[in-house]
């Protein structure tokens, strides 16, 4: 083997070894950034992210355990759309939407940002696990 | 050398698609049907919530509030309607008024759909249990017979049925939870 071929040939074997490494490190960032968050969980980025807080995320299974649908949808005047209600804190604090229950008395008060603000920034407005989101995202980003 | 580069490479390669299938299950590849221990992932760990924030380890795990529930086979996999028929869950129909009821009405409306399909059975009485007569009618669905149009397209779009069915309320992948009430034999076999 003369000195040139030996050179290509290792090169050719680092070349394999960098694609291979690369192709494990990319499955291994990948997999676990796949959501499985809970059905029904709707995250809410209309004003959140521009204001540089973290997108909210509402699960429907915790609130429907405690109210029926209609007390929200109803009573509250929450549209059947995920962003379609344009709330934003002032309306909160006013006592409007969310604020009917998150006053410090039925439920958590406004103070709590973190509470509802839990949401990775970026994430953008949408009911998770919806028919409608898994019928527009291609499988690999699926949950 | 070469052969111990390949090797590697052989291992590396082998490796990836155990670590994609995220263990031994044989329909981890399949997104409409994740692995039970993957269900009911706690905040930090669903991919949504972000695990930086103090709030999300703060929060309720649904494993934690699912234990009592009744199972299902999608969505929550929590057989709601059950739940509550059972009174395992009391939610409240009022914000403020503990002791309110819900009027339920107890009315079935058959819909004859095109198709082999079994024709599709509305129940009134579960949906009075979550719902005001206002929340659908007459927004969505117009109180008259043969007045609604529909089609499994729109409902999967987010349309009629679809406003709640596929977001909140079981999904469209099951089917025979609406389609519940067969043809007879000479319509089915007629293909209408």
């Amino acid at each position: 083997m003369s000195v040139g071929t030996r050179v290509r040939h290792r090169a050719w074997q680092g070349g394999i070894m960098a694609a291979a490494l690369l192709a494990l490190v990319m499955t291994l960032l990948l997999a676990p950034s796949e959501a499985r968050a809970e059905y029904g969980d709707v995250v809410m980025n209309n004003y959140s992210d521009e204001a540089d807080m973290r997108p909210v995320v509402f699960p429907h299974w915790f609130h429907r355990i405690r109210f029926r649908c209609k007390v929200c949808h109803g009573d509250l005047g929450f549209e059947f759309e995920a962003g379609g209600n344009e709330i934003n804190m002032l309306k909160i604090i006013d006592g409007e939407y969310c604020g009917a229950c998150h006053n410090g008395n039925i439920a958590w008060g406004v103070e709590n940002c973190e509470l509802c603000h839990t949401g990775k920034p970026g994430t953008e407005t949408q009911v998770h696990g919806s028919t409608l989101k898994r019928l527009v995202t291609p499988a690999s980003q699926s949950q | 050398m070469f052969r111990f580069a390949s090797l590697v490479v052989a291992v590396l390669l082998l490796t990836v698609p155990l670590a994609q299938g995220q263990g031994n299950d044989p329909l981890s590849f399949n997104r409409l049907m994740p692995s039970p221990d993957t269900r009911n992932a706690p905040p930090a760990e669903d991919g949504i919530h972000d695990a930086a924030s103090e709030g999300t380890h703060m929060l309720q795990t649904p494993r934690e509030a699912f234990q009592p529930l009744p199972e299902s086979n999608a969505g929550n996999y929590v057989d709601w309607v059950t739940a509550l028929q059972e009174e395992h869950i009391t939610p409240r129909f009022d914000l403020n008024d503990p002791t309110r009821r819900p009027t339920v009405m107890d009315l079935n409306i058959v819909r004859e759909v095109k198709g082999s399909m079994p024709d599709v059975v509305f129940p009134h009485k579960e949906h009075t249990e979550w719902l005001d007569c206002s929340n659908c009618h007459p927004a969505i669905f117009i109180p008259q017979r043969g007045a609604n149009q529909m089609s499994m397209a729109e409902i999967m779009l987010g349309e009629q049925c679809g406003a709640c069915h596929g977001r909140v309320a079981f999904p469209v992948t099951d089917c025979r939870a609406c389609h519940s009430r067969p043809k007879d034999g000479a319509q089915a076999a007629g293909g209408q």
